[in-house]
């Protein structure tokens, strides 16, 4: 009796499987009730791109901005498409397109979403919108493109694309999906993480037919984008515009620096091009077209441009004598045009007359002071000590090294040193006479518009300098910071910085009397780059007002010939435009004049 | 005496087996639950609860090592010691243990946490298969039934104390090993009975219930029993059958928590509330019956994801089957089960001891108890509670205590043959 027990226990095990196989029967198989409410709870997990920081310039007005577009995207397995022809027309694509934009989409996941047409404005979006829901299986998604109000500052301000595999591979944090944006060079690039913000996951209840039916547990798993953080640059929006109006039809730069702080106020690179060409749809397309154009507007020329430095450098020259002790403001030198050529009526100058006068033979004798300084008998091996000094020097006022701008691609311009020497001549092989063209900014030396804009600022402060910088603060939603610099001694004492301004506030009423401007003393220095084959690059740096100086600055302008041109004019009228807020009506004649050098159709 | 085969060539390979077959398939199943298609994601990425799932299961590989080294008698012998741990662990976990959803029933070490109501039921097992061997316990007298009895209820007590309803219902289970040793039909049947009455009450009006009881007790006086005993005895009956049949009520709203309530009204009509208290069942049987006769397709559920079931990876794991591989994936799993209980009360009834028989009831009894409840309250047959499915639900003090039940049958098993040279 007992024993049969064991025969119901099992019965009842299995009874109970029974059971439950036919209630899933009933369920599973018999009622499609289920699988309609199935269909009526769908999740769609929607992506919200968090907005891009904006780009503010130093007085708050908007140089970037974001702007709706939209992505249609598109899950193949979904799709359903009953008339292929009107469906084209609606996208205004061919059918050929059509196949092959679908092919790709399956190639990279039958079930995933993939970008079918990138990037609709919102005036193409909203005639399609009603239309294509229609169409299972596509999707339009919702994000912005950068805007530019005004079409300038394009290589400072960069540009943001998709990302790539490389860099998906090296993003361990997985911040970044495919098809995602990232900044590519500039300041885009550069203040990346500030920009971007977070992104967010949006969860909504739909139907199989892709019909919205409300937010998924009241919004408890959906997660808000984070706005990236407002960049405020240092920019004058005002004052970058107008510089680019100058330099139109010219090849060239202009860097423009606050001495005191290191904000760059302008930042113009000639020719350039128009930011809102590389964000949106073309984006491709135009960039291919930029990147073949021979004047290279895509070459960042303020901060990856190499010239040789020219006379300018006959400044620095003066400031390392004046503190190596080698000469002083009173030591006189003949005008010996025997060794090296010079130019204009002048003789035995001393300091402030050799560099008004840009007197080459001067700095000859300076230069070799400067090499030769003794220490050593062997002569080969005493101009091994004075060069390692003058690299230090030159190292210090940022010459032959990136100054570390806050933008990415910066060219460290070139500086021989004592190494460098070595390779081309063997060790101690070489002494000053070898070296000489250094002495007047010419020989091996390369500096970049950049540095030589800080020279000006090192002039200006009278022995140091901020690390110029393009973004001064971060504003986030409730707070903002400013971004901390520290000042760079250049090792010359204050009191040698006197004789050099001071003989550079006369160039201006001297060969650069185009730069003049009314109640405002200006210091600057002509500096023309001599070329084997074409017309002498134009450039002039200069910093105003001599007292309290506002605003360092260099210019340059490719084959424009003499310094104390239209590169010292544009450099006046910048001055004049920044202190004053605008050019003087008697002045106009030197726009006009800048307006009608169209350096560039002569090429 | 015979010879000493290796462990393994004396083991019930068909058991073990079936127990690999659904573990695997549970984890595969916990990735599906985890798995989003808008991610790469890694099976064995220990981000994942499949990823953990793999060390849980990793470790049960080491438990059945240990039980397949330990000596066969060591069970036997300390099932009275085992027993008095886990109690004193029970006890203790009221005290210092840490509430966890509810359920007072965690000990919490670090990262680690483990429940010691999961392996009561192993002990109880031990417990009460030894006892019954080693006397001669006879279970159709009251004292007895009495007396054997408390090594199930104060562990069940003590689970209830916990807040854990779900874990303790489990214990009723045992009452399959003391029906197998003989307790009276009489307890089984009255048992069976006040449960459907009580079921039918929240299903039939109270009313309805009471009139058709009379009816039914009138037509059994009318046509079998004309003597004067018998017609008491139905009236009798009757009358208790009426005062359950009115108690119900009580029973629900004070006896039982509000929760508890809840989930009886959502068995009873799930559609009545279906965003509030039925929103369980609602959403577990939108999610079964969506899959179909042969399912979505594996990682391809759309309802199992994003918390429409609750406890998705846990307690409604049997969702994600439904959904994904339709009736088709169901009735493969149900017949796994239904194997390995059925031939869990073979192995048992093979055994030459009794203390290995009583315990591997003891084992297909609690079997039994999860695959019954946890599916049965999945498509809508049984109220919600918070029970596992064996080898299936995430976590890693279930499966352990699950494979510890069967292996030591299986150990026990190996051993059958020398009971006798003992």
């Amino acid at each position: 009796m007992i024993e049969n027990r064991k025969y119901i226990i099992q019965f009842l095990i299995v009874l109970v499987g029974i059971i439950f196989l036919v209630k899933l029967f009933s369920i599973q198989v018999m009622d499609s009730r289920y699988k309609l409410a199935a269909e009526n709870n769908v999740i769609n997990k929607v992506v919200q791109y968090p907005y891009r920081g904006l780009i503010l310039d130093r007085n708050h007005k908007i140089i970037v901005h974001n702007t709706p577009v939209y992505d249609i995207m598109v899950v193949p397995k979904e799709v359903n498409v009953p008339d292929t022809t009107v469906f084209c027309n609606l996208l205004n694509i061919t059918e050929e397109e059509f196949i092959a934009k679908t092919q790709k989409a399956k190639e990279y996941s039958y079930i995933k979403q993939s970008l079918f047409y990138p990037q609709l404005s919102n005036e193409e979006f909203a005639k399609i919108q009603t239309r294509l829901v229609e169409y299972q299986g596509f999707y339009p998604v919702a994000r912005t493109v950068r805007k530019y109000p005004e079409p300038v500052l394009a290589n400072g301000l960069g540009y943001i694309g998709e990302v790539s595999k490389r860099q998906l591979e090296r993003d361990t944090a997985n911040y970044y999906k495919q098809g995602d944006f990232i900044g590519i060079s500039g300041i885009e690039a550069a203040y990346e993480e500030e920009l971007r913000g977070k992104r967010g996951v949006k969860y909504k209840l739909v139907n199989v037919r892709g019909i919205e039916k409300g937010s998924f547990n009241d919004g408890k798993f959906d997660t808000l984008s984070v706005p990236g953080n407002n960049l405020v640059s240092t920019i004058d929006l005002e004052l970058q515009k107008y510089a680019e109006y100058l330099m139109k039809d010219k090849v060239g730069s202009i860097v423009a620096i606050e001495p005191t702080t290191g904000e760059i106020l302008a930042f113009v690179n000639s020719p350039s091009y128009d930011p809102n060409l590389l964000a949106g749809r073309n984006y491709s397309k135009n960039f291919g077209e930029l990147n073949k154009d021979t004047l290279k507007p895509l070459f960042n020329r303020p901060i990856m441009a190499q010239y040789r430095p020219g006379s300018v450098f006959k400044l620095v020259q003066s400031l390392i004598a004046l503190q190596e002790g080698v000469v002083t403001p009173s030591t006189r030198i003949a005008c010996n045009r025997g060794i090296i050529n010079c130019h204009g009526s002048h003789s035995n100058e001393d300091l402030h007359g050799a560099i008004k006068y840009s007197c080459n033979p001067y700095f000859y004798q300076t230069f070799k002071r400067i090499i030769q300084q003794g220490d050593l008998d062997d002569f080969n091996k005493d101009a091994r000590v004075g060069l390692t000094t003058w690299n230090r020097y030159l190292n210090d006022f940022g010459f032959g090294r990136k100054l570390g701008i806050d933008i990415p691609n910066e060219s460290p311009g070139l500086v021989p040193g004592p190494t460098y020497y070595d390779y081309y001549y063997q060790k101690d092989h070489w002494n000053f006479y070898t070296i000489y063209s250094l002495s007047i900014g010419e020989g091996e030396l390369l500096t970049t518009p950049l540095q030589v804009a800080n020279l000006a600022s090192i002039l200006a402060n009278r022995g140091y300098y901020i690390r110029p910088h393009m973004v001064k603060g971060i504003e986030t939603t409730d707070s903002y910071y400013k971004i901390q610099y520290e000042r760079q001694d250049t090792g010359i004492d204050s009191v040698h910085f006197t004789t050099v301004v001071d003989a550079m506030g006369e160039i201006v009423d001297g060969t650069a009397r185009v730069a003049r401007v009314k109640d405002i003393q200006i210091a600057g220095k002509t500096g023309t780059v001599q070329n084997k084959d074409s017309f002498d690059h134009s450039a002039f740096m200069a910093f105003a007002p001599k007292k309290n100086p506002q605003i360092a600055i260099s210019v340059y302008v490719e084959n424009a010939g003499w310094g104390g041109g239209v590169a010292a004019a544009i450099t006046g009228l910048l001055i004049e435009k920044y202190i004053k807020g605008e050019v003087a009506s008697n002045r106009a004649w030197v726009e006009n004049y800048v307006m009608t050098k169209a350096y560039l159709n002569n090429l | 005496m015979r010879r000493q085969d290796g462990i393994w060539n004396r083991v019930d390979w068909l058991l073990i087996a079936v127990f690999f077959i659904l573990v695997i398939l549970g984890w595969l199943n916990i990735y599906a639950v985890v798995y989003d298609a808008e991610q790469e994601q890694n099976i064995f990425s220990f981000d994942l609860n499949s990823g953990k799932q793999l060390i849980w299961i990793a470790g049960s590989l080491v438990i059945i090592t240990a039980i397949m080294i330990l000596d066969y008698k060591f069970f036997d012998s300390f099932a009275y010691y085992i027993y008095a741990v886990v109690l004193v662990l029970l006890v203790l976990v009221l005290i210092v243990g840490t509430e966890i959803a509810g359920n007072q029933s965690w000990f919490v070490f670090g990262s680690v946490r483990l429940q010691p109501s999961e392996f009561a039921k192993f002990a109880t097992s031990l417990a009460i298969a030894k006892y019954f061997s080693s006397n001669n316990v006879r279970l159709d007298q009251f004292k007895e039934q009495i007396k054997s009895s408390l090594f199930v209820l104060v562990p069940m007590g003590l689970v209830i104390m916990q807040g854990d309803a779900g874990t303790a219902l489990v214990f009723i289970s045992f009452i399959l090993v003391y029906y197998r040793e003989g307790l009276p039909s009489f307890y089984v049947i009255t048992g069976l009975s006040a449960a459907i009455i009580f079921i039918l009450t929240l299903l039939v009006d109270q009313m309805y219930l009471s009139i058709g009881v009379i009816v039914l007790a009138t037509i059994i006086i009318v046509i079998n029993n004309k003597r004067l005993k018998n017609i008491g005895i139905t009236i009798l009956a009757a009358v208790i059958v009426i005062g359950v049949i009115q108690s119900v009520d009580y029973v629900i709203s004070d006896v039982l928590k509000p929760h508890q309530q809840n989930r009886l009204k959502a068995l009873v009509n799930p559609d009545a509330d279906p965003l509030g208290y039925g929103w369980n069942v609602t959403q577990s049987k939108i999610a079964i019956g969506s899959g179909g006769t042969f399912g979505k397709g594996f990682l391809e559920g759309t309802q199992t994801k994003f918390d429409f079931v609750p406890e998705q990876s846990t307690d409604f794991i049997f969702c994600t089957i439904g959904e994904e591989h339709g009736w088709a994936g169901s009735f493969v799993l149900i017949i796994l089960f239904l194997v390995l209980m059925v031939r869990i009360i073979v192995v048992a009834e093979r055994q030459k001891s009794n203390f290995a028989r009583i315990y591997g009831y003891a084992v297909a009894g609690i079997f039994f108890f999860h695959f019954g409840i946890n599916i049965g309250m999945t498509i809508g047959l049984f109220p919600v509670a918070g029970i596992p499915l064996p080898f299936f639900s995430y976590g890693g003090s279930s499966l352990w205590s699950f494979t510890i039940l069967l292996f030591v049958l299986i150990k026990l098993d190996a051993h059958r043959m020398q009971v006798l040279t003992r």
